[in-house]
């Protein structure tokens, strides 16, 4: 009976607490990037953004959630019932079950495991079911459309996005996610003689993947310039135009969670993770969690401008993107950093 | 830990069969390829639990991924009318019948071989050989490329063929269509697209 | 073997804590909210008008194409993984072994992109 608790419950129950803990820090953290989206789009505009609910309006988002938990869910009459409703659990689990393998610290993550951005990669690549199954159940013309669009458009971006994968990995060499990380310690900067700083984080030594990433990672969030599956002006709120109540903001929430995940990935892949920008005194005293967050909200706060800058492309725009541009790129860069790490051995090339 | 391993490999090995089960008796043909998703997940924990992490996430960024995605398309598309499907499924119920008694023959072949050799027995039960400590995707990296170089290429090939078929079947361009040139637009200037006439006064153009 | 199950074991919690929070999520209005339902807001939004027939409409083949093809590039990305994974130990030949399978899929995409399967009309 002690073998029992020894082996399954205590282990269990510690990661049971650590991710509860993880998940409530992650759900508190998504509300805020909400608000904060609203805020830098309203200030953006000259406007107040949301300001009533709370000092600066800070508790808008809980506000929020109370409000579409008291609201009429409707399941339109048409629709078929049980996909419709599985849709946004789809949407949510997928989207939230990823930050399984995020690490935010050096040791701070729930499954540290061997293929971790492979993980992230195939988990991802699903989030386009809840859209397709919550667009082809509504039974409604712009809901299939948007549906449609969305799995076109995710899927388009999702080959890119590989490829980028794949050029860090080649300077890598593994594709655990922390050691991804602790592989940025070394780098350009340390090459020229100066001591462990950003300049050897990955954005530069791989900076047209970078760029090539943070777009493809916009138009896998379906986020602004690339809405089209929602956009309102055509197709009204497109998959999500037969959701009301709390299924609808399950998608939004699903949404969220997927841009906060990019986020998190480009910190990773690129930003040096929870590494300080500079390994010396001052910097090296902030826990490694504090750069995370802040990496992660800088990522953030670039995802907002956009969205607030940057009008909408047209479909045929949007597809001649990913595959004529971003396809050959990202192709081209996976030949020429295999050559150089080849030749110049490894952490040359980043 | 092996008694959780059991518990686990059963709740898949269930989903599996009973999913697979489903995509053959759900009425509408979406349900069907939504339970044919579901398998492939169970399939893939199956693939985990034997050690074969690299596999398991493979046939789920493949096979759910992107293989799925297409068949929702194509069923989506068919606009299948689920009657009709019921009638003409008995014509082609002698085929299954045939391919059912096939597959049961090769699995009892393929089973009784391992119980009456018990070296070949031995050898299948190991899950996976640990290469020298390296992990799954490592193992197999390291051979992929330089041992079996010819099945890797081979692979290429079909996968060649495979776009060059899809297009040539599938292409249609439409008649008709202005399409957007970006280098024509950011080419064009005042000499190319303005022309500047004189007019005589009280005659216009 | 064990290690590596073990290292899975906390993804299983993780992911049940999220269908708990997404349940949990989904089946709130249902106990909580008021409920009226009539015709008129059962029915499927479309401006205004009753729907002329059934939504799932036959739709463009190309939508098809785009899938067969991401298809393809996606088992290219899925060979990549395990090289770049193994990239110090294969070598020179593993590179080469590479770049002439990726020059057989550039060649497909040339063809493609010649062919126009890439535009959208």
């Amino acid at each position: 009976m002690t073998d029992f608790f020894s082996l399954y419950l205590w282990p269990g129950l510690i990661i049971l607490a650590q991710s509860v803990l993880f998940l409530v820090v992650l759900l508190v953290l998504i509300a805020y990037i909400l608000l904060a989206d609203r805020k830098i789009w309203a200030a953006v505009q000259m406007r107040r953004g949301p300001n009533v609910v709370g000092p600066f309006g800070l508790f808008q988002s809980f506000a929020d959630l109370l409000k579409f938990a008291l609201k009429e869910p409707i399941i339109p009459a048409s629709s078929d019932k049980p996909v419709f409703l599985l849709a946004p659990l789809v949407a949510v689990t997928l989207a939230l079950a990823t930050f399984a393998v995020i690490p935010v610290a050096q040791g701070w993550v729930i499954a540290d495991i061997n293929i971790g951005i492979l993980f992230v990669f195939a988990i991802s690549s699903l989030e386009v079911y809840g859209v397709i199954m919550g667009g082809w159940a509504s039974n409604s013309k712009y809901a299939f459309l948007g549906a449609l669009r969305s799995a076109a458009q995710m899927v388009s971006y999702e080959v890119s996005i590989g490829f980028v994968i794949v050029t860090v990995l080649l300077c890598v060499g593994s594709l655990n996610l922390s050691e991804i990380v602790l592989a940025q310690t070394t780098g350009l900067g340390t090459m020229l003689g100066l001591p462990a700083t950003f300049l050897d984080w990955h954005w530069l030594g791989l900076f047209p993947m970078f760029v090539v990433f943070f777009i493809s990672a916009l138009a896998e969030t379906n986020r602004p310039p690339f809405d089209l599956p929602e956009a309102e002006s055509e197709l009204v709120a497109g998959y999500m135009v037969e959701y009301s109540a709390t299924p609808y903001m399950m998608f939004m929430l699903g949404e969220y969670a997927a841009i906060t995940l990019m986020c998190c990935l480009t910190t990773i892949l690129f930003l040096g993770g929870w590494l300080p920008p500079f390994d010396f005194a001052p910097f090296t005293w902030v826990p490694g969690f504090i750069w995370f967050v802040i990496k992660g909200g800088l990522v953030f706060f670039m995802f907002a401008m956009v969205k607030a800058f940057v009008p909408r492309y047209r479909y045929d725009q949007l597809m001649r993107l990913g595959w004529k541009v971003f396809l050959p790129i990202s192709l081209g860069m996976v030949v020429l950093t295999a050559l150089v790490v080849q030749t110049f051995g490894w952490g040359a090339a980043a | 830990m092996l008694g959780l391993q059991a518990f686990f490999f059963y709740i898949f090995a269930f989903i599996a069969v009973g999913s697979a089960l489903m995509v053959v008796l759900a009425k509408n043909p979406v349900h069907s390829v939504l339970f044919l998703i579901l398998t492939f997940v169970a399939a893939a924990g199956l693939f985990l639990l034997a050690g074969a992490e690299f596999l398991a996430l493979i046939l789920i960024v493949v096979y759910v991924g992107a293989v799925a995605i297409l068949f929702l398309f194509v069923v989506m598309m068919l606009d299948l009318d689920v009657g009709q499907l019921k009638s003409r499924a008995i014509q082609y119920a002698p085929f299954g019948a045939i391919i059912a008694v096939l597959l049961l023959a090769e699995l009892i072949i393929a089973g009784s071989g391992t119980i009456a050799d018990p070296v070949l027995a031995s050898q299948t039960a190991l899950p996976m050989a640990e290469a020298g400590g390296a992990s799954n995707i490592e193992a197999l990296g390291n051979v992929l490329y330089t041992r079996y170089i010819l099945f890797f290429q081979l692979a290429g090939l079909i996968l060649f063929v495979a776009m060059i078929g899809a297009i040539v079947l599938t292409l249609r361009h439409k008649e008709k269509v202005r399409r957007q040139s970006i280098p024509d637009q950011v080419a064009r200037n005042p000499s190319t697209s303005i022309e500047v006439k004189q007019v005589e006064s009280g005659r216009g153009i | 073997m064990e290690e590596l199950l073990t290292s899975y074991l906390p993804i299983v919690i993780f992911v049940g804590i999220c269908l708990v929070i997404g349940l949990a999520l989904l089946v709130s209005p249902f106990l909580l909210a008021y409920k009226s339902p009539d015709d008129e807001k059962l029915s499927a939004y479309e401006c205004g008008f009753d729907a002329f027939d059934d939504s799932r409409m036959k739709f463009d083949v190309r939508f098809y194409l785009v899938s067969i093809l991401f298809i393809i590039f996606d088992l290219e990305v899925a060979f990549l993984f395990p090289w770049a994974a193994s990239f110090g130990e294969v070598g020179w030949f593993g590179l080469w072994s590479m770049m002439f399978f990726l020059g057989v899929l550039t060649v497909g995409f040339i063809y493609e992109w010649k062919k126009g399967a890439l535009e959208w009309e």
